[in-house]
């Protein structure tokens, strides 16, 4: 264990350079989000994350921005366990009936100012589910969206500038 | 005493279903049909899938090396193979919510996929019903009919501890119902079904490329795995072949997919017991196969990489230098891992005969992958059901008896190193030639179905299709490693600590929308 320890001290950093937040986010955002609440809030947020009814890939690729190449925490975003102390809920999948009430329960259980964005392109509107007797078809369905992610999976890079443009219209 | 010894007997000793294949699939009667519940009650035969049509239950079985479908058409009754044999109760529950198929003798009255919140019942059945109960929502848990009756546990002290469905790490959504004496779980029981999507439902008329995409989003961690298993069997009911280079390739990515998920699940079980430094990083050496997967084939999870006819994207020469580089780094960095797990005493604490699955229990339900074969369950489609290009390939299966967490984590370790030595001589083996074949328009011989046993990372998945004359899937049949799995995990966590169930859970690691659909 010694080893491997010495060896993160002498070797640099996998942790790569923030990109830059997503221009068409940025936008999106602008009219969505109220200033005076983003002032209040200031350069952090608190996510929590919701799966209502994805096949686990965008699962996948929002645990990678907690490995040490993305290492999310150091923009002061930070996945926690409970919708009473989150900012954010992050939503998967194109919520499922079985899932609509716990989506909604949730959302309910999280605070004021909130915001929801919506991740990987079955949460935009069902996707390939769309139109199955068991989906919604899409997060705005169930609860207003602040903003989507798209890709399936979107990969982490693109997960992390949606999350960047979020925290930045928090500061304008 | 009936005169059924072996499968080979039953299957060879009536007419096989024309069109089907590789195995062969025979129709039975009612009383054969119970006599299969028997076989499968004594362990001389596995249960590896049980699923229905409208009018038909399929079960595929196994004995040895024979493998069959039996098939026993049923009008709205069928004998329950539950009643005697556990593990096809949820399975013959789900056949009761999507079909309407009524299990005679099979013990358990609750429904399972169904929540009542669907707005239908039997929505594949062939009386498919509009149900009055409807559309979620806050108020309407206190619907009668949406309440589900856990098992009961009764005693002096106990407590419930609910949890789920949002839990609390990034993970998929399920309920477990634990009953505990203090620390001690005496009963957990699991109810799923939260993340049905109806995928079976949206196969029904889809045309082969789009239920591709379908079986690939199955369960993401496994969409190589459920591509290749749709494609294998697609190509079974069409009789097609794929060009020698597409096999290759889709062990490449298949064993691509098994080290990243093993990185991922050794790092994770091992951050349960709080030590941070394995789950680091595992976590990049498993980002590290994502992203050369990406490099190699344009996405990170090789998403619909693989198709009937063959994979939709070749390896070039950039791409295999990025694997060969990719796989000297791994075996540079992983041993120095494996020794900081088998050296690091208080995780070992946390580890060794925690959540310990009998080697009799894992027989029983046929459980696959790690979870079996930590059980002493030597059973890897890969080597038992071979197909190109495993079957020339050396590689080893590697089997423990302890069935503990620790078994699970060297199991998965012992895995990748087979993974690496199969992608060197993938690499080193690599036929040229074309990566595809052009699919057939028609089928030529009207409906024709098709099975495949394919090895994910998490044991084999099954699927079973028929496709109509223009190819298109009538009816699909997906049915993960879950399904076997998930019942023994209720059954190792009990005696254990509640602090355990983390550990357990993880080094199960099972699928919660592989087994939704």
């Amino acid at each position: 264990m010694r080893k491997l320890l010495l060896e993160s001290l002498t070797r640099r950093p996998v942790t790569e350079p923030a990109p830059a937040a997503d221009t068409a986010a940025v936008a999106a955002l602008a009219a969505a989000l109220d200033r005076t609440a983003r002032q209040k809030l200031g350069r952090s947020l608190s996510i929590r994350e919701v799966d209502a009814g994805s096949c686990n890939a965008c699962e996948l690729e929002i645990h990678a921005l907690n490995n040490a190449f993305y290492d999310l925490e150091r923009f002061g975003l930070r996945f926690v366990a409970s919708p009473r102390h989150a900012d954010v809920l992050l939503v998967t999948g194109p919520v499922t009936k079985n899932m609509r009430e716990a989506l909604e329960r949730t959302y309910a259980a999280t605070p004021d100012p909130k915001w929801v964005v919506a991740v990987g392109n079955c949460a935009v509107d069902g996707g390939l589910f769309a139109g199955s007797y068991a989906v919604t078809g899409g997060v705005s369905q169930v609860i207003p969206v602040d903003l989507h992610i798209r890709g399936c999976p979107p990969r982490p890079i693109d997960l992390l500038k949606g999350l960047l443009a979020l925290l930045e219209q928090q500061d304008g | 005493m009936t005169t059924m010894p072996t499968l080979l007997d039953l299957v060879t000793r009536r007419a096989r279903v024309e069109n089907h294949g590789p195995w062969p699939r025979v129709v039975v009667d009612d009383v054969t049909w119970q006599t299969a519940g028997e076989r499968l009650a004594t362990g001389q035969w596995s249960l590896l899938g049980l699923w229905a049509e409208p009018d038909t239950v399929h079960a595929a079985l196994s004995e040895a090396d024979t493998f069959a479908v039996v098939s026993l058409a049923c009008d709205g009754r069928f004998p329950s193979l539950g009643r005697a044999h556990a593990p096809a109760q949820r399975l013959e529950r789900t056949i009761r919510d999507l079909f309407g198929l009524v299990p005679d003798g099979l013990p358990d009255a609750r429904p399972w996929l169904d929540h009542g919140r669907w707005g239908v019942r039997a929505p594949l059945g062939k009386n498919r019903e509009r149900s009055s109960l409807l559309q979620g929502g806050v108020g309407a848990s206190s619907a009668r009919d949406l309440s589900y009756p856990f098992l009961p546990a009764e005693g002096e002290g106990l407590h419930q501890i609910p949890v789920g469905p949002v839990h609390a790490g990034i993970i998929e959504p399920g309920h477990f119902r634990f009953t505990a004496n203090g620390e001690t779980v005496v009963r957990l029981e699991a109810r799923l079904g939260y993340v049905h999507k109806g995928i079976e439902g949206l196969m029904a008329g889809a045309d082969l490329w789009r239920a591709t995409m379908l079986a690939g989003r199955t369960s993401g961690d496994s969409t190589v795995a459920y591509a290749l298993a749709f494609a294998r069997a697609s190509e079974a009911a069409l009789g097609i072949e794929p060009p020698p280079r597409a096999h290759w390739l889709r062990a490449l990515m298949a064993e691509l997919e098994r080290v990243a998920n093993h990185f991922g699940d050794i790092g994770a079980i091992c951050n349960d017991a709080s030590f941070a430094l394995m789950h680091t990083h595992c976590g990049m050496l498993r980002e590290q196969v994502l992203r050369a997967a990406d490099t190699c084939f344009c996405h990170r999870l090789m998403r619909d990489c693989v198709a009937p006819g063959g994979v939709t994207i070749d390896l070039d020469d950039a791409g295999y230098r990025v694997l060969t580089a990719l796989v000297g780094d791994i075996r540079k960095r992983f041993p120095a891992l494996i020794d900081l797990y088998d050296n690091t005493a208080s995780l070992q604490d946390r580890t060794v005969g925690t959540g310990r699955l009998a080697p009799a229990l894992a027989r029983e339900y046929a459980a696959g992958g790690y979870v079996g074969r930590a059980s002493g369950r030597a059973f890897d489609a890969r080597r038992n059901v071979p197909y190109t290009p495993y079957d020339e390939l050396a590689f080893d299966v590697p089997v423990l008896e302890e069935g503990d967490v620790n078994a699970r984590v060297w199991i998965r370790i012992r895995e990748v190193e087979q993974s690496l030595a199969i992608i060197d001589q993938v690499l080193e083996r690599l036929p040229v030639g074309e990566t595809s074949v052009l699919l057939p328009l028609t089928s030529g011989v009207g409906p024709c179905e098709g099975v495949a046993l394919v090895e994910g990372f998490r044991g084999d998945v099954l699927v079973w299709l028929k496709l109509d004359r223009d190819t298109s899937v009538v009816r699909c049949h997906l049915r993960d490693p879950s399904w076997f799995q998930w019942p023994l995990l209720e059954a190792v966590i009990e005696g254990n600590i509640v602090a355990d169930f983390p550990l357990c859970n993880k080094s199960f690691n099972c699928s919660y929308s592989g087994h939704d659909i």
